[in-house]
């Protein structure tokens, strides 16, 4: 069985081929307690994108579109080059554009950031997911939506957070980057880091990965550029997409990149406390409830308070006829 | 390209100016990531705009459109002033020690000779002295005041940092910071390149800015070597192609001369062809233009094409004016002088400036066939579509004939690019429904007008008549074909010159490139600088061996490169009078005692010695000519001149509209604007996510850039208070666009000559068919004006004016 | 003759024997049960989506797809329906002193020693604070819920607000169904409680058992239809 792929620009094998990425390479399946541990440990792949080297051609975005078959609609301008005007079930990747002027300098940079999934190594979509195997994770770092799955709950949505699935209007499923886990499986790197002009998005394993780009922040500190570094936040476990910044002291300013990204709290208390503390409770209660049925007494109605009932009425009635 | 893509990667500097190379040419781009990645090469860019070229540069300063002249001069000035300049290399290589004749001058902004009447110089001073022997006078010391180092030192004085600050709008310490940058790469050590495409092209002095930009590089001594040269970034994939077989309408094939009506027959028309050369022992390589005019001759009508008849001179069209450029075209249609236009592969409605005069320049004609793959604009020019086509249908009398092409993916043959590299491609798609190849629709109009011709005579039938047509199957010529064609073969058996026993090739026989075509009828050859990719050891330009020894970039196994596979142009320039690479690690050629040996094939003869021959074998000279003696008609120095349409006067003299010499038609002239008038300085470009006009007639492109807009500054939106996405209208003396308000900053105005002049940025892409949202082009604004020298309309200055307006309607009015 | 909060108008006694108390209309009844089974399929299917121990039940639904498109849609159902109820029995559940001495004999309650206890109108205070547990939560539920329905409201609030709503949606959940089993369990557990629900109507006995002052009440207004 063929092991992950090296590089995104080599030509496809032209020899039909296995899937290297099959049920059994799952680290984790969302909403599934019990997962078999992986009969084997895929080498953990990355995509390097290199702001810095990223020319805002977007034709990553034409390579996602083709390869994943979508079809995002003609929209309009509406003052901004980033187009469409958001991610979504038909496009899975973005070019975000910032105009930003640096105080230090006080020159204009114009900060092109590709957006979409970061294949967190803790993903927060998988914890929120209730659909048993909707959002599956590889040995291989990459984090996949199994469309027949999804319920389209939008909970990873709401787990995400970097921003990223979207829910189509049309079949009510979630879809972002799967990192061409459909390309990855057969050996070929994803169709955008193959399209990329000036290479800005590299693809292999992580740890070659992290040596590119020891030497594109190498380059670009030689530039001037003093904080440069590499976005692999450690705060959902690092990622599989990993970024070049220029400013890595200041993510932010790359179109909103959160500076210190982690599962929200409220996330892992909905699906950490209040998920046990709740079905403890609810349990609890019930049983008490049953528990009490059977030991206590029923509270019913005695003989006597029926013949009261009937006094009380027999007198009222009374009452009323002579009155 | 004097270089190749893949050489870009050898470069120390890359400027960006007068392009937009990341823009659009994104995958050529990537040799200037490759540099700066491995090379840690640098990155200018000059641009009116912060493109996204500038996004990834290294530096970038603003420049007012149409002032590149003032800017590299006052660079070219700089460099001389702080000593940067490669001085072995410029006294040797270039022109700067001839004398130039005593009438010579320039005053006023104007060089001597000038005509306001004719509007041309008289060239007549515009020369060398030339000495009794018949070579140049040279004063190799450079003392003498009138030898062109000094007239250029004497011409460049005015462009001191304040004056480009004054005219170019450049702040003078990004101005300095950019001339420090160029000018380090004077060392032989230290190599720039410059990346220019339609931001230099297309100005009314398109040909003297990319001039200037080639001078500034003779002085650094970077033309010629690895990294270096001046690289015009082709804008089609094959337009380099188009300009080197011959559609031009005042070139043959392989940029030889069409004939004029002053060219009565062959000897005339060879007799100002000569080129002898200029300095003593030097190569002068158009001496062999006879032997490829015959071959071109016989390329095209083969047996009657003889000796005695002067190789068939007379059925050679023969220009009654400079050329029949394609504003001249539309002037004629405009005027109801020509009236049936065969439009392949050309969407002019949308791609020549003044879309009102085109419109009614179509609307003049009888009849107008396109031949494209798309619905173009043009073929529809007739239809009324509201506000984005709002003509009178019913007045319109043109019958258009649509014939569907099939497009590049669905053909086989080669094409050019901006490297000279002819790459071979093979259909990777079936044509959909009716389209044909283009080879095979022309191929059915000639057979048909040579029926024609054959039963109904004619005036001149012979050209026709005799037009060479032996392909195996007539109705459709294949691209191999006529590949082999345009490389050549021999029509007899051609004998050795040193040894008259020996057959050297057979009759019938392709030669192996053009060193072997004759000037006595025995060769044939369609294109002669093409010679050689078509020849006895195959198909050269489908060769796709990737090596390259000791990664110099010159990918020799792949494709073939015209002239002779030669990657780099004038690559005997690399080495110094001794034959030593100026720079050993970037060793290009180096002279071994007896022959010239390295990467690349050396663009001289093998066996010249280095102190003998010149590198710069195209000119008489031997030497690049920093002084243009009276090839160019607007100087033999580049001289700063203002747009036609312009927001400041010429400084050297108010009086000076645009380029002195540049041709106006008298009804374009009465349609120029004023700047009080139309206040901002308007300017065209593409973006990444569109080719032309062509992709948005595809859903993805069009959804990645799904409309047309405008692009200015946040002061300027301010001032007219217009909302960053709302609808403006943005008009010239010419036409008028709707457009949504792209509110950014990276535009900002500019203080020229003491006042702001902001910049309205009018991107390319929009039409009324496609996929994509109906717009508008520039060429509704664009003023109906060329370069002086080649024509090239003047798309990137020109003035406008804007105001918030409402979305435009398609309902027909 | 003064207006009561205690009675509603189609409260009445039959005198029997054996006497019976009017205590539910039909309308109110059918009110009742659909809200009841609103409730029921909600807590189902949002169980089914709270922990994956119980997705299976999403299978009562047709799948993840359908119950995630039906929750929302019951829950509007029983919005309405839980408020029309409401409207008709907000006045009877404001509570009063008796409800204070009542909850402090809570252990009498428990223990099933009425006899101990003051005398209870129409509803107890048990019932009231069930009645405002229910419409509390029912409002939280309905107004994060619709903050969290993606299919018809997605992008109105941030992420961090739907996040926070989604918790919140849990946690009332969570509550309601608490009081959804102690308003069940004491529905069984105090017998003949349930015929209210069905038939509309409970013994005399039980009304004076548990709701005395009420039934005092009615047959002091004269509630009684005509003897026979």
């Amino acid at each position: 069985m063929m092991d992950s792929p090296r590089t995104a620009v080599s030509n496809p094998p032209v020899q039909p081929m296995e899937s290297n990425l099959t049920e059994r390479d799952l680290v984790r399946r969302s909403a599934t307690a019990e997962l078999p541990p992986p009969e084997r440990q895929l080498t953990p792949v990355a995509k390097l994108i290199d702001v810095s080297k990223c020319i805002g051609c977007k034709a990553c975005q034409a390579a996602c579109i083709e390869w994943n078959d979508t079809y995002p609609p003609i929209g309009e301008n509406v003052g901004s080059y980033v187009n469409p005007p958001d991610l979504s079930e038909n496009m899975f990747t973005l070019m975000l554009f910032t105009e930003w002027i640096n105080p230090e300098t006080d020159n204009l940079e114009w900060l092109i950031r590709k957006d979409g999934c970061m294949h967190c190594a803790d993903p927060g979509c998988l914890k929120a997911c209730p659909a048993p195997g909707a959002i599956v994770q590889y040995s291989n770092g990459i984090v996949d939506f199994i469309h027949e799955n999804c319920i389209g709950c939008g909970y990873c949505v709401k787990g995400c957070p970097f921003d990223i699935p979207r829910i189509s209007k049309t079949d009510h499923r979630a879809y972002k980057c799967t990192l061409c886990s459909d390309r990855v499986a057969v050996g070929q790197g994803p169709a955008c880091a193959k399209a990329c002009p000036t290479q800005a998005i590299v693809f292999g394993t992580k740890d070659d990965m992290k040596k590119h780009a020891d030497e594109r922040i190498a380059d670009l500190k030689s530039r001037g550029f003093q904080n440069a570094g590499l976005y692999d936040p450690p705060g959902v476990g690092g990622t599989h997409v990993m970024y070049v910044l220029h400013h890595n002291d200041k993510p932010h300013i790359y179109a909103d990149l959160p500076d210190n990204p982690q599962i929200s709290p409220v996330v892992q208390v909905w699906k950490g406390a209040s998920k046990y503390v709740g079905l403890a409770t609810m349990g609890m209660v019930a049983a008490g409830a049953i528990l009490h049925g059977i030991f206590a007494r029923p509270n019913r109605v005695q003989h006597e308070d029926e013949e009261n009932a009937e006094r009380l009425v027999e007198e009222a009635t009374d009452h009323r006829e002579k009155t | 390209m004097t270089n190749s893509w893949t050489d870009i990667k050898n470069t120390d500097l890359v400027i960006v100016m007068g392009g937009n190379a990341a823009e659009a040419h994104p995958c050529g781009f990537k040799w200037v990531t490759e540099a700066k990645a491995h090379r840690a090469a640098r990155l200018i860019v000059v641009d009116p705009r912060f493109t996204r070229t500038a996004s990834v540069a290294d530096y970038y300063a603003p420049i007012r459109q149409g002032t590149d002249i003032a800017f590299l001069s006052g660079v070219m000035k700089y460099c001389i002033d702080n000593d940067k300049v490669q001085w072995e290399y410029m006294k040797a290589f270039t022109n700067a020690s001839y004398l130039v004749k005593d009438g010579f001058g320039f005053k006023d902004g104007l060089f001597t000779g000038y005509d306001p009447e004719k509007r041309d110089y008289d060239k007549s001073t515009w020369d060398y002295v030339i000495g009794d022997d018949g070579f140049v006078v040279t004063d190799p010391t450079l003392q003498h005041p009138r030898c062109v180092w000094n007239l250029l030192k004497e011409h460049l004085a005015p462009y001191t940092p304040e004056m480009v600050e004054r005219i170019c709008g450049t702040p003078k310490d990004k101005f300095l910071k950019v001339a420090e940058m160029i000018s380090e790469c004077s060392s032989p050590t230290k190599t720039m390149t410059s990346m220019y495409a339609l931001g230099w092209t297309q100005h009314s002095k398109g040909s003297q800015n990319i001039r200037t930009m080639a001078m500034l590089q003779l002085i650094l001594g970077n033309i010629g070597v690895r990294g270096g040269g001046m690289n015009a970034l082709r804008g089609h994939s094959n337009i380099q192609g188009l300009t080197d077989l011959g559609l031009m309408s005042h070139l043959l094939t392989g940029y030889l001369a069409m004939a004029t009506e002053k060219d009565v027959d062959f000897a005339t028309y060879m007799s100002t062809r000569q080129f002898k050369p200029l300095v003593p022992g030097q190569t002068s390589y158009w001496q062999n233009y006879r032997k490829f005019m015959v071959s071109f001759q016989k390329a095209m009508w083969g047996d009657n094409a003889r000796a005695d008849n002067d190789w068939a001179f007379n059925y050679l069209p023969k220009l009654d004016v400079p050329a029949y450029d394609v504003l001249r075209m539309f002037e004629l249609m405009y005027d109801g002088k020509i009236n049936g236009y065969l439009c392949q592969g050309f969407n002019p409605l949308l791609a020549f400036p003044n879309r009102n005069k085109v419109t009614k320049s179509l609307s003049n004609l009888k009849w107008l066939v396109t031949m494209d793959p798309l619905d173009t604009e043009t073929a529809r020019f007739w239809e009324n579509r509201g506000d984005f086509n709002p003509v009178d249908t019913a007045s319109i009398q043109t019958e258009v004939i649509q014939l569907p092409t099939t497009c590049f993916a669905e053909e086989e043959g080669s094409l050019t690019n901006s490297g000279r590299w002819l790459q071979w491609h093979w259909p990777g798609g079936t044509p959909p429904g009716e389209a044909k190849h283009d080879t095979y629709i022309i191929a059915q109009i000639f057979l048909r007008i040579r029926e024609l011709y054959r039963k109904e005579g004619g005036t001149f039938p012979d050209p026709i008549l005799n037009l060479s047509w032996d392909y195996a199957d007539a109705n459709e010529p294949t691209a191999e074909e006529l590949a082999r064609e345009i490389n050549g073969r021999a029509l007899t058996d051609l004998m050795d010159p040193a040894d008259p026993t020996k057959v050297l090739v057979p009759a019938g026989k392709q030669v192996v490139n053009f060193s072997q075509l004759r000037d006595d009828g025995s060769t044939m050859c369609g294109c002669w600088i093409y010679s050689g990719c078509f020849n006895e050891q195959g198909n050269n330009m489908a060769r796709r061996d990737n090596n390259d020894p000791d990664d110099t970039g010159a990918y020799l196994g792949w494709s073939f490169a015209w002239p002779l596979n030669r990657r780099t142009l004038y690559n005997r320039a690399s080495a110094d009078l001794e034959g030593k690479p100026w720079d050993p690690s970037r060793k290009l050629l180096e002279w071994d005692g007896t022959k010239w040996t390295g990467y690349d094939v050396p663009d001289i003869a093998p066996a010249a010695k280095p102190g003998e021959v010149g590198p710069f074998i195209m000119n008489q000279e031997g030497t690049a000519r920093l002084f243009a003696r009276g090839l160019m008609r607007d100087g033999p120095f580049p001289a700063h001149m203002e747009p036609f349409e312009s927001p400041v006067a010429n400084v050297f003299n108010p009086k000076i509209r645009g380029n002195p010499v540049a041709r106006v038609f008298e009804t374009d002239l009465e349609q120029l604007g004023l700047s009080d008038e139309f206040p901002y300085a308007g300017t065209s470009y593409r973006l990444t996510e569109h080719f032309h006009y062509w992709t948005k007639h595809n859903h993805v492109n069009s959804a990645l850039q799904p409309e047309f807009f405008v692009e200015i500054s946040e002061e300027l939106a301010a001032e007219k208070a217009i909302a960053n996405g709302s609808w403006v209208r943005v008009w010239s003396k010419r036409g008028s666009v709707k457009a949504k308000a792209l509110v950014t900053k990276r535009i900002r105005p500019l203080i020229c000559d003491g006042k702001p002049v902001h910049v309205v940025g009018i991107p390319l892409h929009w039409g009324f068919t496609g996929s994509a949202r109906k717009g508008f082009g520039p060429n509704s604004l664009a003023p109906f004006v060329g370069d002086a020298n080649i024509e090239t309309p003047e798309y990137k200055a020109f003035l406008v004016n804007i105001e918030p307006s409402t979305a435009p309607q398609e309902a027909i009015a | 003759m003064a207006k009561t909060k205690e009675i509603q108008s189609g409260d009445a006694i039959h005198r029997g024997p054996p006497v019976t108390v009017e205590r539910y209309g039909p309308y109110q009844r059918v009110n009742h049960w659909i809200t009841a089974t609103c409730l029921i399929l909600l807590l189902i299917s949002g169980l089914s989506l709270f922990h994956p121990w119980l997705f299976f039940m999403t299978g009562l639904f047709g799948g993840g797809q359908n119950t995630r498109m039906l929750h929302p849609w019951i829950g509007v159902v029983l919005f309405f329906s839980f408020f029309i109820f409401f409207f008709q029995f907000w006045r009877a559940n404001l509570p009063n002193r008796t409800d204070a001495r009542w909850v402090s004999q809570i252990g009498d309650v428990v223990g099933g020693h009425e006899e101990r206890l003051p005398e209870v109108g129409r509803y107890n205070a048990g019932q009231k604070f069930i009645f405002w547990g229910m419409a509390l939560f029912i409002i939280v539920l309905i107004g994060t819920g619709l903050v969290i329905w993606d299919q018809y409201f997605e992008g109105l609030t941030s992420i961090a607000v739907s996040r926070v709503a989604v918790l919140v949606h849990s946690v009332a959940a969570v509550l309601i169904i608490l009081l959804f089993i102690l308003h069940v369990y004491a529905g069984i557990w105090t017998r003949g409680t349930l015929r209210a629900m069905t038939r509309g109507s409970v013994t005399g006995g039980w009304a004076w058992r548990h709701h005395r002052k009420w039934l005092k009440e009615l047959a002091g207004r004269g509630r009684i239809d005509p003897a026979e």
